[in-house]
């Protein structure tokens, strides 16, 4: 049994669902500044405020599983990232604080909804810049952050992508008004994902020969060729279901096309955690240490899944107005 | 400025701010998994006027809001400590992953996500899932919370007493989970972090109880007496707790010990100090005022029992004495101010005088950053009393620190003080503002007037009656 290569499932598994679990929370606050109507606004926040906590937790689940599974990659790229993570951190606070404030005042509920978008948006920008330097591979040793214009892209392409998941997320659990506004919005949204993915699908090969030469090579080229190929059918279907009002199908084909990206992310970067430095078995913990965590994860993950799931089935339905 | 220093700064200060928030939520997750426990019972039995369930549902409410703030201030400051051991403390978790990974991971799968699963339920879902499965939902964040202070508090404790592990390579490999996880130090600091956690929550109920027994809220007087009842178990128990974590710091940590108690020579029959101002450069303390061989006397159950000096290793293995020294000295201090408000109280109590005695009642407030402070107090004495290593006798601070440019981390430590502060402020902004809202939906209490001391009338119970 390849424990490291376990750990490495168990890890994307992780961050995929960080990405798509918390990546409708953020796109919500990534969205909330275009949404005038104040009741609607309160709808917006009031539809993640029981599940965001729990959707959160895979992010600090991510974290810690990189820090057993893989300490050496942990120590490597968090001193690399220190200004990304650093921003991420000021953003979630001041997105998690805003949830439990604004309920508590009415006179500073605007505030606190600059306070809710701008945290988000900073999170999710700062995701987008790790994101591109773990894929550039390279790492500043002294923990700056060089802005080009593919960390750009990679930025704005993420909070574009999480803007939709947000917008089909409401368009599915709002009323007929959220709803309506939802669909339009996410139907220029799109506009937006489909732009960022093609630039940056044709970018990283440009940027970087060995993810070229992977992409590229016969015949893994006819594998790959579903990836691009479903992403924009995808994309299309998420346009024409908006346009007939599926309730449910813009988002569920939103989340196929985060999982579409982050399986070609996978398949440039594995085997490598810190491309061309570390590969997940050169960062691997110890063999002892990985058992007893994989052990724990292959247990209670199911039960995690079991109650989040149930969390969820109990706040189906209309969102509730009031609070707590 | 030193970049190790600022990585320590930051991280002294990010935990200091973080532990403040889990102290109160794991009391609290009990004591409303207790308040909806009794408005279950009162419930089934079927109390023919309802007054008594209505109130304890109201309290639930109440309290679920102040917990609900206070939740969402500990998580997004939790997140930050686990990425930050990352970022500051690299060369550490490099060191330290086959150990600690494994026991936050068991965290976050064990506690966090439990906690965060059945928030939503507890805080939402009144109207939307029956009420015994409302219950089961607090009762599950209340394990939750407790889970979570189980896997950190082993962490931490290994940290400070290493067992269980090989260092090769400059790495740690586990040999004996068991011995990790119940490393020499883990029982009593857990029992001793718990307790503290009891008792903050305990005066922090007592407080704004008593603030709004004066303003005439029936229900006030229940969570009163169950907080001034938890009071009164917790403190004398966390004073014997304590005792026995001295016994243990004595034991595995002598120079820790040292600096508690100021004690640069090793002796025999060493006193008590009460004040000094430990001089690190002179190797003595000023202005002391002493009780001869009281601290053998309470450090090892012996009045000539000796204590391992400061001296005894060389300047450069000492940890700071002065803060240690004197963080020690406001925890035992604020653990006896909490006994002796407990005492008065549970005496003027079962007297029945307790809700009548307004000077109690006025001062109770007053009490409640007690248990905050000595906690903080108490966290400092285990932090910088270990100095200057991260894993006792085997890591050095310095050695864990991530290599990183000085400014880097002082942009991030100013940037943390600022949004920290101000988030704070505000908590507390908010938190007053709920506890001046009041108790939603109830009538003033049939007090009247407003608990004049000739009003004699004796309407309470004891007020250490017993939990049903």
């Amino acid at each position: 049994m390849d424990w490291s290569l376990l750990a490495y499932l168990l890890l994307g598994f992780a961050v995929l669902m960080y990405t798509v679990m918390d990546g409708f929370d953020l796109g919500i606050g990534i969205m909330l500044p275009w949404q005038r109507d104040a009741g609607l606004r309160d709808q917006m926040i009031q539809s993640i405020a029981p599940v965001w906590d729990g959707n959160e937790t895979w992010l600090v689940l991510g974290g810690v599983l990189l820090l057993a599974a893989f300490p050496l990659a942990f120590a490597t790229l968090l001193p690399a990232l220190y200004v990304p993570v650093t921003l991420m951190l000021i953003g979630l606070i001041f997105r998690g604080v805003a949830f439990e404030f604004r309920f508590k005042t009415v006179r500073g509920r605007a505030a606190w909804d600059i306070a809710f978008a701008g945290g988000s948006a900073l999170a999710a920008f700062a995701q987008g810049l790790m994101l591109a330097t773990v894929i550039a591979g390279d790492l500043p040793s002294d923990g700056s952050v060089r802005l080009s214009i593919f960390s750009l892209f990679s930025a704005f392409g993420l909070m574009a992508g999480y803007g939709l998941l947000g917008l089909t997320w409401l368009h599915w659990r709002g009323d007929q008004a959220l709803r309506r506004w939802a669909a339009k919005a996410a139907r220029r949204t799109l506009i937006g994902v489909a732009l960022f993915l093609a630039l940056i699908s044709l970018w990283t090969p440009l940027l970087h020969p060995a993810i070229a030469a992977r992409w590229f090579s016969w015949p893994l080229l006819l594998a790959l060729a579903p990836i691009p190929l479903t992403t924009g059918w995808l994309l299309w279907h998420i346009d024409r279901a908006l346009l007939h009002g599926a309730a449910r199908t813009p988002f569920l084909a939103t989340v196929a096309v985060f999982l579409l990206g982050f399986a070609g992310l996978v398949i440039s970067l594995f085997p490598w955690l810190v491309p061309g430095r570390l590969d997940l078995w050169q960062a691997a913990a110890h063999p002892g240490s990985m058992k007893v965590v994989l052990i724990g994860v292959l247990l209670l993950l199911p039960m995690i899944l079991g109650y989040t799931f149930w969390s969820y089935r109990v706040f189906r339905g209309p969102i509730e107005a009031g609070y707590h | 400025m030193d970049a190790v220093l600022l990585s320590r700064l930051q991280m002294a200060f990010t935990l200091s701010y973080h532990i403040l928030f889990p102290t109160l939520t794991i009391g609290l997750a009990w004591f409303l998994v207790m308040l909806e426990f009794r408005w279950l019972r009162q419930r089934a039995d079927q109390d023919p006027s309802g007054q008594h369930a209505n109130k304890l549902l109201t309290l639930y409410r109440f309290w679920s809001k102040v917990f609900a703030l206070n939740f969402g201030m500990g998580v997004v400051s939790g997140i930050v400590l686990s990425y930050e051991f990352g970022t500051n403390f690299a060369p550490f978790s490099a060191a330290t992953g086959n150990v600690i990974g494994p026991l936050m991971s068991y965290e976050v799968l064990s506690a966090f996500f439990l906690e965060a699963g059945f928030l939503g339920v507890m805080l939402f879902g009144h109207n939307r899932v029956p009420p015994w499965l409302h219950f089961f939902a607090t009762l599950m964040v209340g394990i939750g919370t407790l889970m979570s202070a189980f896997w950190i508090l082993a962490a931490h404790s290994w940290m400070q007493t290493p067992a269980g592990t090989e260092l090769i390579d400059g790495r740690f490999v586990v040999v004996d989970w068991w011995a990790v996880v119940f490393n020499p130090s883990f029982p009593y600091r857990l029992s001793h972090m718990l307790a503290a956690s009891f008792l903050t929550t305990a005066f922090v109920v007592l407080g704004v109880s008593a603030y709004q027994w004066r303003r005439q809220q029936a229900g006030a007087d229940i969570a009163l007496k169950m907080a001034l009842a938890m009071a009164m178990v917790v403190a004398p128990l966390q004073i014997f707790l304590g005792d026995l974590h001295g016994l243990q710091v004595r034991r595995d940590q002598p120079l820790k010990l040292a600096a508690m108690e100021g004690v640069w020579e090793t002796e025999r029959g060493a006193p008590l100090l009460l004040f000094a101002i430990p001089d690190q450069q002179a190797e003595k303390n000023h202005y002391e005022i002493a009780i001869p061989k009281l601290a053998s006397l309470i450090v090892t159950h012996d009045a000539d029992g000796e204590i391992r000096g400061l001296k005894s290793v060389p300047a450069s293995e000492r940890p700071k004495v002065l803060p240690v020294f004197w963080s020690f000295r406001v925890m035992v201090g604020l653990g006896l101010l909490m006994l002796l408000f407990a005492l008065w109280g549970s005496w003027r109590a079962l007297r029945g005088k307790l809700l009548h005695d307004s000077k109690w009642l006025r001062l109770a407030p007053w009490l409640i950053p007690c248990g905050f402070v000595a906690t903080l107090a108490g966290w400092w004495v285990a932090e910088i009393g270990r100095q200057p290593w991260l894993v006792y006798g085997l890591l050095r601070t310095r050695d864990g620190a991530s290599v990183l440019p000085a400014e880097r981390i002082l942009e991030s430590l100013v940037l943390f003080a600022l949004v920290y502060v101000a988030l704070f402020g505000l908590f507390l902004f908010y938190v007053a503002r709920v506890v001046r809202a009041g108790l939603p939906g109830v009538a003033g209490h049939d007090l009247t007037p407003v608990l004049p001391r000739s009003t004699a009338v004796v309407i309470d119970q004891p007020a250490v009656e017993p939990e049903r």
